[in-house]
């Protein structure tokens, strides 16, 4: 009885194994199809949606406009999701499924720099083209990848704008920048790290002090300690990023707190719907964004960025942040190499990839060396009357930053 | 440490951190008196605590989002919850009831994955708040702020705390919870109906929590994945003051909403939960100490 | 068959299956390698949970600064790729044994279900230092070494380690329980002032078990640091909210205090979480708290408590 009970346990592991591996079929003739691991739960399921339905919607418009030409043929585009539940060891097993497993033609990124960071060596060693539109650290393209691409800027330019506003206001007012002194807060990890020290960088070159240095727990609920120092440093301005968490709690207790400073910049306002939550209080934050649906680009499957908003609405029943546009842009970014490339050859998709240069309503892409978007450039928003302004790339701007924040009891 | 000569030259901030960990540890305390509440009667550890805050914040925010006010949701989430519990209590809980508490820790474990996850599932890992719509009180030339909201948090955890005491004290069903905590089987001989005791008693946690979860809502926010830190909290805090003493649990939240702010203003942030559950491992260590010693001397 | 020639024949039985796989079915290797893992991690927990009664909920903690010991030696000791991950994986078991005997005399004198929250709280604390100490990473964590080898190798290479370090466990696991010190610690879990009133000492044995507990989950941390890619402090290294509690679960799924149990447990366990992922996209976890009620409220004893019972009910 004993053995019996062990060895069917053993059977039954094996063949259990063996069906769960089987269960997805190759895929159909004349379909690409796409793998993803995204965080459908987990800490960023949030983002893992809105990537997915980036995804979906790029595949949907794509394949109603005719699909993807390929040597006369025209193909459907088809993807195959599994849930990384927002944990890199997940992803990392789930893609090595989706190559050698469901036999995808390429792979499409996951939500996050870590689990990017965990999937890349994979795609790698099978050779397997990935584009992503949401793992932004810097460290992804100092590894010599070459089958790598990304459509977004990286981390560490999403405030580096918010410093040199900083820097050009107190020009203007006749301070020098030199004396400014900064405050950062961060939730530690990967991507806010990076921000962090995107904006380090940018504030030694003007010479400011960087007199608060903070990493927030992940757990963390509460910003009290961070902000009491604030209001013993008086610095002139204030850079937190925690993903939406960090967003809402840094508005919230800001504004609960009456925490003075002359500017405070975000990163995840639009995704964390800080208007919406906040009104009045969200004024005169400063975010930053990797795109915005007013931008003025071109794109030959939605039109235009506006367009693209108005659609993913009508889809998906709320307004598009740019993880699903950068992701949606991803897609794009396949169908134009693929069709360039004449074939669904690895190795021939890849050096079309490389070979890019394409403007889409998310912004113009082109990838240098290491696969890296360097046509594009980040977005600075400010909130002004519960609205977003675009303040930064002065190119796109629609209206002028309002700097120094007036005080609290001037609102 | 540079942190503390900001803190020396400026003594008011230590008063904020003070005042802020104070109330921040009232609500701490309210979920930890719903803890001790289950533990001292039941001899269940609910791991699953944390989650009942979480459920009973999205109470709040849906109503409030429906035009339910705060101050209606709450006792609305109070009453949700209480029936959660009763049901829970029923299919899940009464199994446990007896068993040893490895038991109880685990499968309340496997509620509080089940309902986190359904959580997930059902209302997305969006970040939810809920305007309380209360200003702040200004000190010291704005050096000291204290959001409304955090004194309605203190005084609900006062107010909930004594009306616990009296109703443990004077109600015929407090009587009766009180009678099963000391010793289930002679309060079954006496007559008392030991069943529902225990899903009053749980149930009376889960509303606890509910309410709770509402003023987590107002305070800072709700998102599926935020019981663990509730739950671990209140543990801490039933452990430190003991079971059954619910006065010290109020002393002992706001102990630890202190420590925690000036550990995390003294240390840097990213240390301070580290420092809580290091806290909690020296506390854990050091009674056992304190014990030992005891059982020594007892021999 | 006599009861040993069985044993010996579902362990011939374990053994085949486990070297063929890879070359049966490739596709699974990875998961399979986990299996491995998750086998090692039952068996381990069940030393000091169903033999010793000491219910950890940390034992993560020795795994995690196994993943990282091996990971800095690599990094940093600049032996080539196989040098490094045998010094590194060396460097894990004996880091995470010194740490037991280091914390273990306080920790283990804690009883109870408090000496549960306590390496709870222990695995909580590590895993919050490990993503704020800069030089591990941080929260960036740290990524391992390429293999250096062919498309496919390193799934293989990794897979073959765990089996090894599992069926090593397994056989020094069954050794341990033979032995005094399998005696001693079934003592101390069946009434441990007793046994110190008897003379046992019983803080030696109890440091002791969880040393050897430690040892085994630090050795492992090398080759699934490298298996993964990439060592997030939360996720894989101190991952207490999945590891640390899998870990307890599967041993009681399959019933603690006994040999073959946590392994039974963990093969059940980590296959039907597999056919969760496969079939219940979204709601695997909610799948997974249910599954995790249904076995502690139903199932207490465990798989071979049942089967027992179900025996001596039939016979």
């Amino acid at each position: 009885m004993q053995r019996s009970v062990k060895t069917l346990a053993a059977a039954c592991a094996v063949v259990a194994l063996a069906a769960g591996a089987g269960v997805r079929t190759a895929a159909a003739e004349d379909t690409i199809t796409l793998g993803a691991a995204v965080s459908l739960t987990g800490k960023y399921s949030v983002n893992g949606k809105n990537t997915q339905d980036g995804y979906n919607l790029a595949a949907k418009v794509i394949n109603e406009h005719g699909g993807v030409k390929v040597g006369g043929k025209a193909y459907q585009l088809k993807i195959v999701y599994y849930d990384d539940e927002s944990t890199s060891a997940r992803g990392a097993q789930l893609v090595e499924r989706l190559i050698s497993q469901d036999h995808v033609d390429f792979v499409l990124g996951p939500y996050g720099s870590a689990l990017t960071k965990a999937i890349v060596p994979i795609t790698e060693k099978y050779g397997v083209p990935m584009v992503e539109g949401n793992g932004a650290d810097r460290g992804l393209f100092t590894k010599g990848y070459k089958y790598l691409f990304a459509t977004l800027n990286t981390s560490d330019y999403y405030l580096r704008a918010a410093v040199s506003i900083l820097a050009d206001e107190a020009k203007r007012e006749g301070r020098d920048p030199k004396s400014l002194k900064i405050a950062i807060a961060i939730e530690n990890d990967n991507f806010s790290q990076d921000v962090r020290d995107g904006v380090e960088e940018d504030a030694k070159k003007y010479g400011m002090q960087v007199v608060i240095d903070d990493k927030l727990p992940a757990d963390l609920n509460d910003m009290t300690a961070t902000l009491t120092k604030v209001k013993a440093l008086k610095p002139d301005a204030l850079f937190i990023s925690g993903h939406e968490k960090g967003a809402v709690l840094g508005i919230r207790e800001v504004a609960a707190q009456r925490v003075y400073v002359p500017m405070l910049a975000l990163t995840h306002c639009d995704s964390a719907q800080i208007t919406e939550k906040f009104g009045k209080d969200a004024n005169y934050a400063f975010c930053g964004s990797q795109w915005d649906s007013r931008m003025t680009y071109s794109d030959r499957w939605f039109g235009n960025p506006q367009k693209y908003a108005e659609l993913f609405n009508a889809t998906f029943h709320y307004e598009p942040p740019y993880q699903a546009a950068e992701s949606t842009a991803t897609v794009e970014v396949f169908a134009d190499a693929i069709a360039r490339a004449g074939s669904l050859d690895r190795a021939k998709v890849r050096d079309a990839i490389a070979a890019t240069d394409m403007m889409t309503f998310y912004g113009p892409i082109k990838f240098d060396a290491t696969g890296k978007n360097i046509a594009k450039s980040m977005v600075m928003y400010q909130v002004q009357d519960q609205k977003y302004v675009v303040v930064a790339p002065a190119k796109w701007a629609t209206g002028k930053p309002i700097f120094p924040a007036p005080q609290w009891d001037k609102r | 440490m540079s942190n503390l000569t900001v803190l020396a030259g400026a003594p008011v901030l230590l008063v904020q951190l003070v005042v802020s960990g104070i109330l921040v540890g009232a609500i701490f305390a309210l979920v930890a008196y719903g803890m001790a509440l289950v533990w001292g009667v039941m001899n269940i550890i609910n791991i699953a605590q944390g989650e009942f805050v979480m459920l009973g914040g999205y109470v709040v925010f849906f109503l409030d989002r429906a035009g339910i006010a705060p101050v209606f949701g709450i006792p609305v989430a109070a009453l949700v919850l209480y029936v959660v519990g009763i049901a829970l209590y029923h299919t899940i809980i009464r199994r446990i009831v007896g068993r040893d508490m490895f038991t109880s820790i685990l499968a309340t474990f496997g509620i509080s994955i089940l309902l986190q996850q359904l959580a997930n599932q059902l209302f997305s890992a969006d970040i939810r708040t809920v305007r309380s719509g209360l200003p702040s009180l200004f000190f010291a030339d704005g050096m000291i702020t204290i959001p409304e909201v955090d004194l309605v948090g203190f005084a609900a955890a006062v107010v909930v705390g004594a009306l616990l005491v009296a109703f443990l004290r004077t109600t015929r069903m407090g009587q009766a919870i009180r009678a099963t905590a000391q010793n289930a089987r002679a309060a079954r001989v006496l007559g008392i109906d030991t069943d529902r005791v225990y899903a009053t008693t749980f149930a009376i946690n889960c509303a606890i929590c509910g309410a709770a979860g509402g003023l987590v809502a107002m305070t800072w926010f709700i998102q599926p994945y935020l019981g663990l830190t509730y739950t671990l909290r209140s543990f801490m805090i039933v452990i430190v003051a003991g079971l059954g003493n619910l006065a010290g649990v109020i002393v002992a939240g706001a102990g630890l909403g202190v420590v925690e702010d000036l550990a995390g203003f003294v240390l840097g942030s990213e240390y301070q939960t580290a420092f809580v559950f290091m806290l909690l491992v020296v506390i854990l260590v050091g009674r056992n100490l304190w014990l030992a010693r005891e059982r020594r001397s007892l021999r | 068959m006599t009861k040993s020639g069985r044993s010996v024949a579902a362990a011939i039985a374990v053994a085949v299956t486990g070297l063929a796989l890879p070359w049966i079915v490739p596709s699974i290797t990875t998961q399979a390698a986990f299996l491995w893992l998750m086998i090692l991690f039952s068996l381990t927990w069940d030393i000091n949970g169903g033999q010793m009664g000491y219910n950890s909920f940390g034992n993560v903690f020795f795994f995690g600064v196994g993943v990282y010991a091996c990971a800095l030696v690599q990094r940093d000791s600049g032996l080539s790729y196989y040098a490094g991950l045998g010094a590194g994986i060396g460097a894990g078991a004996l880091a995470a044994a010194l740490s037991a005997l280091v914390l273990g005399p306080a920790m283990l004198a804690i009883r109870g279900h408090y000496f549960a929250i306590a390496t709870l709280g222990l695995s909580i604390v590590a895993a919050n230092v490990a993503s704020a100490w800069e030089y591990i990473g941080a929260a960036s964590g740290i990524a391992a070494p390429l293999f250096p080898g062919a498309i496919g190798d390193r799934a293989k290479f990794f897979y073959y380690l765990l089996f090894a370090l599992a069926v090593l466990t397994f056989l020094l696991v069954r050794r341990l329980y033979r032995s005094r010190l399998g005696l001693a610690i079934n003592a101390i879990r069946d009434d441990e002032d007793k046994a110190e009133a008897m003379g046992l000492h019983t803080t030696r044995y109890k440091v002791f078990a969880w040393s050897i507990a430690a040892l085994l989950l630090g050795a492992a941390g090398g080759p699934v640091g490298n298996l993964v890619g990439f060592i997030d402090p939360n996720d894989l290294a101190f991952a207490g909210a999945t590891f640390g509690v899998w870990m307890v679960l599967m041993a009681v799924l399959g019933g603690k205090g006994t040999l073959w149990g946590p392994v039974i447990g963990a093969v059940v366990f980590h296959v039907t979480q597999e056919l969760f992922w496969t079939w219940l996209l979204g709601w695997q976890r909610v799948a997974m708290g249910l599954l995790i009620v249904v076995i502690v409220v139903f199932f207490p004893t465990g798989i071979l408590g049942w089967v027992a019972r179900r025996r001596t009910t039939a016979a």
